[in-house]
């Protein structure tokens, strides 16, 4: 004999301004099977489940409903409650009065009405549920980061300083990302190759770090706790054991003139080369679209050269596969192209250049060894204008969102040109300054107060050259009055975009991304660094336009994250998951084909001798997903998912239809 | 034989009948056959739709009906200022229904939106270009030619789409193609002032002097252009730019007459002596 | 009341602007690119952008300013605004609903008259005749403006080199013509009357 209890929650006044809570308790207890009924202000707090807890001892109750918000917001809370009054947890159901009735409605008779309606269902489904045990799960506890920028650096070393293994991948040559190319940091101007280069290197020796640089993810399969992940380790053709990274294959190749990624093409780089000195490996790799030993075939300078023998032209892109825990997603953002602009004459006038090549010429390793000088004819700037928002905040031609980097690296740069050109004056276009963080504002003021940066507030139109000047047309919207600087060089603050491969990766990855292809949260204020999807985390980036203290406190949530995952050797997972009947299963195969997940596995059934008599689906609990689509598709109608099975779900629509 | 309609509109048949002249005898020179729109009527220009939008849309909508009517698929507008009009009005009819119902219902016509509008630049690149090169007879080498577009054949580019709006190059292919020399110049696609040549003279001056100016800084020999207004300003207005900034010599070719030299029709065919300043005689 | 100050009383303004052009006031961030890049701001009394914001404002007192300055009578349509807005918000169309609204409401500027005065002058010569004959209409516009000396040196040469005739061509359509613009001008004080 059934003994439900009902508890129905005023949730404050969301649901109670339009739900009579009292009437919807009061009509359930009239409900077969249902021997308790109440209603309380927040049935969540702590007084509220104790209303529970106490209900089930005393009363002795078989079922739980608790009339409420949407289970995705408690039905962990309840059913703990319910666990630790000593009944099965899965004996607990919820019924949807607030996001299916009181925030829809306004009527609060109608409203009433369909809230004892959802009550009445739950009622029966509970009556009908059976009582369902957790499957354990073991753990693998290793971890995969995907991508070697700040992001990925700092989730791995804070990982590994955890102990936990750590598999890093990485897609170019070395590690570092667009942090290396970085000259100094705001708000505090410390070096960013000196505060990141201790931990390229700490990545390389620490014990509990596997690096794959050159290397791309191919196909993850499994769950939270079980991944396994194939990496393409791009075929490099040097032997990374052999190599001692002398540099000699560098200093003799006769490619000497390909643009430099690293530099932005403000400088050169050789067809085996490795990004920037401070690389992490310290190694090069052959780029095969310059070497001449791929284009024409022939050369071989650099094997020639080679004193360790470390140069493979045969060298083949293999597959590795790994079995992984958990997830870390940290593959970072890139620069918006600049000539998207016709107006700026970004491509056309040497001298229109990015933030990102304004750095690398800040940069003391850079192409000018850190003294500002203009790539068209190496002299110095006397006058250079900063252009912000170019692509950001442009719904015509851009992107809608702020880049939110941009405000703060602005100025710095003009901080920077000063401290390098005393006599030069910065000038600085922007729309708002934004400059919200711990010591930004400031730093903003230091640049204008101190440092001479004048601002005017106001796009730029148009940007063309006369006489070796580059003539900027801009406004100061403040003033009213259009400005005309006759500049020596352009710095235009592009906007932040997503990767270009991070449609795809994350489509690997099953986990959501917004119109931008940025990397979606699974929720925006509680849960910023999980995805939808359990055991895949992000960090930095590839989540939204981040600057670098931001980057790295999220590294580190998300590194906690998995840190907690691995801190038990099982994981518990829900035992909603689907059932075959093997009386009646007929091996169409028609579950086996359409399970995303596959769960599904060929089983033989034998007889007492031992002989195979037939095959039947079976479903593996630790990878089903409990999404339902075999149980939908079965046309023998003999695959069950349990927590809702067929008895219960024709239950509930009875419930509504015998009233 | 390439057949188009053909739009002449108001302007080519007055003060730039030397553009309507040299673009009728250019098209004979390249075998096209120019179907005029019977009894067209005024686009409307300026005046129409800084004062009245429906007249705006209404007027050029009964030269896109009458073309329809008259079979035409691809019409040619030389006027930039006119092209500009047909465009907009062709573009607001085919994009919305509810403007096209309104002005169907004014001009007491069912104009359908199967005419394209092709401005000069877009025809001769789709049906001169790249052989035109080999049918050049006349010498243009060294001719330093800066290619001046304004503002009407580009802007807006959801509407105009043939070019990039800030730097564009398709007139210079086609300078290229008659063996003349295009400059790289900024101020291609500057203003001149357009319609306020006559009510606001002292700024299309100004204007004019600065984009004459930009245009001998980098050494133009001659601008060529495809707009009746346009060409005004930078002809006729060339003697006021003369007399209050000093002197200017820079003969203003339409490119029907640039094309109509290379492919060897006479100077006085192509009406180039109907100019303020004089542009005869830039051939050697 | 003071120039620089204006209250906060709501006016139909705004709204009439969105409903004749299709336009969205509040898009206008105020970045100012389209000021930046007018050829015409030396000769205008607001800057582009500060015709924008006093049209998001709406206040009653603006649209005063708005629609009696010289701005929107120096806009020559060359569109570098609306190609280069950020937002796609269409200044260069804004300007021609300002200038329709400024001559329905007899606001027009007083330098304005030049530019109106060409205007008319223009239409008139197509409503009659269904095309634009250039000769009366630079006659026309002269009587209208009384401005009759300028140019004048230039006249004989356009009529030699044939550019200016002094009869107008007459189109067989020039009754639809006329039929066109009577509808388009009752079709804008209907309009007028239903914002009313």
């Amino acid at each position: 004999m059934a003994r439900i209890g009902v508890f129905v929650c005023h949730c404050g006044e969301n649901i109670a301004r339009t739900v009579d809570c009292a009437r919807v308790a009061e009509t359930a207890a009239k409900f077969p099977g249902v021997a308790h009924a109440v209603d309380y202000t927040y049935m969540c707090s702590d007084p509220g489940q104790n209303l529970i807890k106490e209900a089930i001892r005393e009363k002795r109750l078989t079922g739980v409903v608790v009339a409420a918000c949407s289970p995705r917001m408690h039905e962990p809370t309840f059913r703990r409650a319910a666990a630790e009054a000593g009944l099965n947890p899965f004996l607990c159901e919820m019924a949807n009065i607030r996001e299916h009735v009181s925030w829809v409605h306004e009527d609060r008779e109608v409203a009433t009405a369909k809230a004892i309606d959802h009550v009445r269902i739950m009622v029966e489904k509970v009556r009908h549920n059976e009582p369902l045990y957790p499957i354990r799960v073991p753990i693998t506890k290793k971890a995969l980061v995907i991508g070697g920028g700040i992001a990925g650096i700092q989730a791995a070393l804070d990982i590994a300083n955890g102990g936990q293994e750590v598999i890093l991948v990485e897609k170019e040559p070395s590690i570092g990302g667009h942090m290396a190319q970085l000259s100094e940091t705001f708000p505090t101007l410390d070096c960013s190759q000196c505060i990141l280069t201790p931990r390229m290197v700490e990545v390389a020796s620490h014990p509990n770090i596997t690096l794959y640089t050159y290397s791309e993810i191919e196909e993850v399969e499994g769950f939270i706790g079980n991944f396994e992940v194939k990496i393409r380790k791009k075929a490099r053709s040097v032997d990374l054991n052999k190599c001692t990274g002398c540099g000699l294959c560098m200093e003799k190749c006769p490619m000497k003139k390909i643009p430099s990624e690293f530099e932005c093409g403000l400088g050169a780089r050789t067809a085996i080369y490795r990004p920037f000195p401070q690389a992490v490996p310290a190694k090069p790799v052959i780029d095969r679209e310059h070497c001449l030993m791929f284009t024409r075939g022939k050369c071989g300078t650099c094997a020639k050269v080679c004193p360790t023998g470390a140069i493979n032209y045969e060298d083949q892109d293999e597959i590795v596969t790994e079995k992984v825990g958990a997830i870390v997603v940290a593959t970072g953002y890139r620069v918006m192209d600049a000539d998207l602009y016709g107006e700026y004459g970004y491509g056309k006038y040497p001298d229109v250049i990015t933030g990102m090549q304004f750095e690398r010429l800040l940069s003391a390793s850079g192409p000018t060894t850190g003294e500002v000088r203009r790539p068209s004819d190496g002299k110095i700037p006397k006058k250079v204008v900063f252009v912000q928002c170019v692509g950001s905040r442009d719904n015509a031609r851009g992107v809608p969102y702020c880049s939110k980097i941009c405000c703060m690296y602005t100025a710095k740069h003009a901080m920077l040109y000063k401290h390098k050109v005393h006599d030069g004056q910065a000038y600085v276009f922007y729309m708002d300054i934004r400059a919200g963080g711990k010591n930004y504002d400031e730093f903003v003021r230091r640049a204008i107060e101190e440092d001479d940066a004048m601002y005017y507030r106001g796009r730029v139109s148009k940007i063309y050259e006369e006489n070796g000047k580059l003539i900027v047309k801009g406004v100061d919207t403040l003033s009213g009055l259009t400005i005309q600087v006759n500049a020596d060089m352009v710095v235009l603050a592009t906007a932040v975009l997503s990767q270009e491969d991070a449609e795809p990766l994350a489509q690997k990855l099953s986990i959501s991304y917004d119109e931008y292809d940025f990397l979606t949260e699974a929720h925006p204020k509680l849960r910023p660094v999980e995805t939808n999807t359990a055991g895949i985390f992000l960090a930095g980036a590839c989540q939204a336009p981040k600057d670098i203290p931001d980057t790295v406190a999220q590294a580190g949530g998300a590194a906690s994250k998995v840190l907690g995952l691995f801190s038990s050797d099982e994981l518990e997972r829900e035992p909603v998951i689907a059932r075959v009947n093997e009386e009646t299963c007929v091996a169409c195969w028609r579950c086996y084909n359409a399970c995303p997940y596959g769960a599904i596995e060929k089983k033989e059934i034998k007889d007492r001798q031992g002989r195979a008599v037939r095959w039947v689906a079976h479903v593996n609990e630790s990878v089903c997903a409990g999404c339902g689509l075999c149980n939908a598709i079965c046309p023998s109608n003999s695959v069950e998912l349990d927590g809702f099975d067929d008895e219960q779900l024709y239950a509930e629509i009875g419930a509504l239809s015998n009233e | 034989m390439t057949k188009l309609g053909y739009y002449p509109g108001c302007s080519l048949e007055g003060t730039a009948s030397d553009y309507g002249i040299s673009v009728r005898r250019m098209a004979r020179a390249l075998g096209w056959e120019l179907q005029e729109i019977e009894d067209w009527n005024c686009c409307g220009a300026t005046a129409a739709h800084q004062t009245n939008h429906l007249l705006a849309l209404s007027l050029p909508a009964r030269d896109l009906a009458l073309a329809e009517e008259q079979g035409i698929t691809e019409l040619l507008v030389p006027c930039a200022a006119c092209f500009s009009r047909l465009v907009h009005a062709n573009k607001a009819m085919q994009q919305d229904p509810e403007t096209a119902r309104e002005i169907n219902d004014i001009i007491e016509m069912n104009y359908r939106g199967t005419v394209s509008v092709l401005n000069l630049i877009e025809a001769l690149q789709k049906y001169a270009m790249p052989d035109i090169a080999g049918k050049v007879q006349r010498n243009l080498s060294g001719l330093k030619v800066a290619c001046y577009y304004g503002c009407l054949l580009l802007r807006p580019p959801k509407y105009t789409e043939f070019d990039d709006a800030e730097q564009p190059s398709s007139m210079e292919d086609i300078v290229r193609a008659l063996g003349a020399e295009p400059l790289d110049w900024p101020f291609k696609t500057e203003c001149c002032g357009a319609g306020l040549s006559m009510s606001n003279t002292g700024a299309v001056v100004d204007l004019t002097h600065k984009i004459l100016e930009n245009a001998r800084h980098h050494g133009a020999r001659v601008i060529a252009v495809a707009c009746p207004m346009c060409h005004s300003n930078l002809d006729m207005r060339q003697l006021d730019v003369s007399r209050r900034y000093g002197k200017y010599n820079i003969p203003i070719l339409f490119l029907s007459q640039l094309v109509g030299l290379a492919l060897g029709v006479s100077e006085k065919e192509l009406g180039l002596k109907k100019h303020f300043v004089k542009a005869t005689s830039i051939i050697r | 009341m003071s120039n620089k100050t204006v209250s906060d009383t709501a006016s139909s303004f705004t709204a009439e602007i969105e409903g004749r052009g299709r336009l969205r006031l509040a898009d206008c961030y105020q970045c100012g690119k389209c000021s930046a890049g007018c050829p015409m701001v030396d000769y205008m009394d607001y800057l582009p952008h500060q015709i924008v914001r006093m049209c998001q404002m709406g206040e009653d007192s603006l649209r005063e300013k708005v629609l009696g300055s010289r701005t929107i009578w120096l806009c020559v349509s060359c569109e570098t605004c609306s190609t280069r807005c950020p937002k796609d918000f269409d200044i260069a169309h804004l300007m021609d609903v300002l200038r329709e609204m400024s001559l329905e409401a007899g606001l027009q500027h007083a330098d304005a008259s030049n530019i109106i005065a060409f205007h008319k002058t223009f239409k008139n010569g197509v409503e009659k005749t269904g095309r634009l004959n250039e000769f009366p209409l630079a006659i026309g516009y002269k009587l209208r403006s009384m401005d009759l000396f300028s140019d004048v040196t230039k006249f004989p040469k356009m009529v030699t080199a044939r550019k200016l005739r002094f009869l107008p061509h007459k189109i067989k359509g020039r009754d639809k013509v006329k039929k066109i613009f009577a509808k388009c001008e009752a079709r804008i004080r209907a309009k007028k009357r239903g914002k009313k």
